[in-house]
């Protein structure tokens, strides 16, 4: 028997040797995984970056056996996904681990970015990083818009509609943009069709392929950490960080941990609240789209509604569409208003703390008020909220340059 | 590789030459990309005019018909609805439809051809929602001493029933008007107005 199995493995290593001479697979293998030295101080945190991965592959799966069965037309649209929430064996599971794969994703997307703020992690040398970050974002954002027309609900249609409309608030090309992205003069099946082919082929693609750009860009500068420490500064005679440890094994295990509590809790919203008691999926979307009528009620699903406060808390059209686009856009250029030269919050003076702590709060509230009614209190109180959100980015240069910043320590504590 | 014999105009000027030939070849491949997302000719087909029968609309009724896909409203007017929207000139804010989009034949008073007829389509010129019909005495008036109008829930717009825009809303322009004429006096063509009697 030990024969044997030696043999086994023998053969096992002689195949792998194979492939190794002909293409980097132990290379890439040790650079990404196995010596891929990755701060030994990670904590809760730094789950939410191998959990997009995760959830990415969950929406890629259901998705294509999504697409299996649903017909993108505005003839078919709605009554084929009843047909899979009711005639298709498992069909609802399917669906449901797609509709709140969306919600995961951006729930796991805003703390994965939230981290990026509380440890500097976009600070010099990971600019970069936070840039190819801040593309998936934007390109996620879009994905999550396209597939939200595809159920052809009430809430799909006069969302797309209300969406398209902000570009054609723009001067001079605006109506004719909005026609261009439409198809049509109004939201109609053309529509529907585009978006189908930029939700499951042309979107999907630009996330893979920005995800692996961002990952490669990581490995060639290195993991940040909750110390805000350089590992690469310390290293041993062999050039090994100090303070770090191969990703694979510890990080792969501490990973696949945090990965089975998330689909725990994934889980239990799939088979007990999907619709997340109308946050996830819209109670007006369960009836068909009407061109002639629009809701007594409509608000984007939760993860747009920041934004939406915002839009609505101008009262001039093209303003606020200005405005909604540029809290959008403001997180781009956070490593250059950043001027400390201190990374982690950990060690920043408390004018940097507060101001996060601020602006967290204002994105919070300002993602409540995006789902209530318009009343001139909740304007005002989206007026305020708005007005904090945008001057943690344009005051940032001044109260991070004059903060009393504590010594940063030499290695990872 | 030796480099000293190379020549370094000619190497510059083939890169250059490379550089702008494949961009300006790229650039035209683009075009039928674009160009094919543009509203096809089905689509433009479908916005034909249509022919409306109003023979049946009664007096303060509205009734709702397709043109484009979008909703048109065919509102037909009494004389106590034409008396509250000649009132209301200092509360709406472009009361004359300068900035708004309208035929030359409605940018009048009552923004229609006939007084009693309003015909407008039906979609806020704010962000797109369709806005409600709010009758006078409604239940839902959504606000104070109101004369009859159009509510816009997405964002709360208010129009008049000339399709004039309030002052204080979202909604920048008034309701645009489409271009329509009468073949007979119950009968109406949107998408229309050539030769118009």
């Amino acid at each position: 028997m030990a024969d044997l199995g030696k043999q086994v493995v023998d053969g096992l290593v002689g195949v792998r040797d194979w492939v190794d001479d002909r293409f980097p697979l132990m290379k890439g293998w040790n650079e990404h995984l196995a010596k891929y030295y990755a701060p030994k101080n990670f904590n809760f945190w730094y789950f939410f970056g191998s959990l997009a991965l995760l959830v990415l592959v969950i929406q890629i799966l259901t998705g294509i056996w999504l697409t299996m069965n649903y017909k993108p037309s505005a003839e078919d649209a709605f009554a084929s996904v009843e047909y899979i929430m009711r005639d298709v064996d498992w069909g609802w599971f399917i669906r449901y681990m797609h509709s709140t794969g969306a919600s995961a994703f951006f729930v796991v997307i805003y703390l994965h970015m939230f981290r990026a703020l509380l440890y500097g992690s976009y600070k010099k040398p990971r600019e970069l990083l936070w840039l190819t970050g801040m593309a998936l974002y934007l390109v996620l954002m879009g994905e999550a818009f396209f597939g939200y027309l595809l159920p052809w609900g009430q809430m799909s249609y006069w969302g797309a509609q209300v969406i398209i409309s902000l570009f054609g608030a723009l001067p001079i090309i605006g109506p004719d943009l909005s026609e261009w992205i439409r198809g049509d003069f109004v939201v109609s099946d053309v529509t529907l069709n585009r978006f189908f082919s930029f939700h499951v082929i042309a979107f999907p693609l630009l996330i893979c392929g920005i995800v692996g750009a961002h990952i490669l860009s990581l490995h060639e500068v290195g993991s940040n950490n909750p110390d805000g420490v350089e590992i690469k500064k310390n290293k041993n005679a062999e050039g090994i960080p100090l303070d770090g440890i191969p990703f694979h094994p510890y990080y792969t295990v501490k990973d696949i941990v945090g990965a089975i509590v998330f689909l725990i809790i994934f889980f239990t919203v799939v088979f007990f609240a999907p619709e997340m008691g109308g946050y996830f999926l819209e109670h007006a979307n369960f009836m068909p789209a009407d061109p002639f009528k629009t809701p007594e009620h409509i608000a984007p699903v939760w993860y747009f509604t920041p934004y939406y406060a915002i839009l609505r808390a101008v009262p001039d059209q093209l303003g606020g569409v200005i405005a909604m686009g540029a809290a959008v856009m403001a997180f781009i250029f956070l490593p250059w208003l950043d001027r400390s030269p201190v990374k982690s919050s950990r060690y920043r003076g408390m004018n940097y703390r507060i101001a996060l702590t601020l602006f967290v709060i204002s994105f919070l509230i300002l993602g409540w008020l995006g789902m209530q009614p318009v009343t001139p209190l909740f304007t005002w109180m989206a007026r305020i909220c708005g007005l904090i959100y945008f001057l943690f980015f344009i005051l940032m240069p001044i109260y991070t340059a004059h903060d009393n910043d504590k010594a940063v320590p030499d290695r990872v504590k | 590789m030796d480099n000293s014999n190379v020549d370094k105009g000619r190497r510059r000027f083939l890169t250059a030459a490379a550089t702008v030939v494949g961009g300006a070849g790229a650039a035209a491949g683009a075009v039928p990309f674009i160009a094919t997302m543009a509203p096809s000719e089905k689509a433009k087909a479908i916005g034909a005019p249509v022919e409306v029968d109003i023979s049946k609309l009664k007096p303060g009724e509205r009734m709702i018909e397709k043109w484009q896909g979008k909703p048109i409203w065919i509102l037909r007017r009494t004389q106590e609805m034409l008396d509250d929207i000649a009132a209301q000139d200092d509360a709406v804010s472009d009361p004359g439809s300068d900035a708004s989009a309208q035929p030359e034949y409605a940018k009048n008073e009552y923004r229609a051809r006939e007084d009693e007829y309003l015909v407008v389509i039906g979609i806020c010129t704010h962000l797109g929602c369709s806005p409600s019909f709010v009758v006078k005495e409604g239940d839902n008036a959504p606000v104070e001493d109101w004369k009859g109008g159009f509510f816009c829930p997405c964002h709360g717009s208010r129009f008049d029933l000339a399709g004039r825009v309030f002052k204080g809303v979202p909604a920048p322009t008034n309701l645009v008007v489409p271009p329509y004429k009468f073949i007979s006096p119950s009968r109406l063509v949107i998408g229309d107005d050539s030769e118009a009697v």
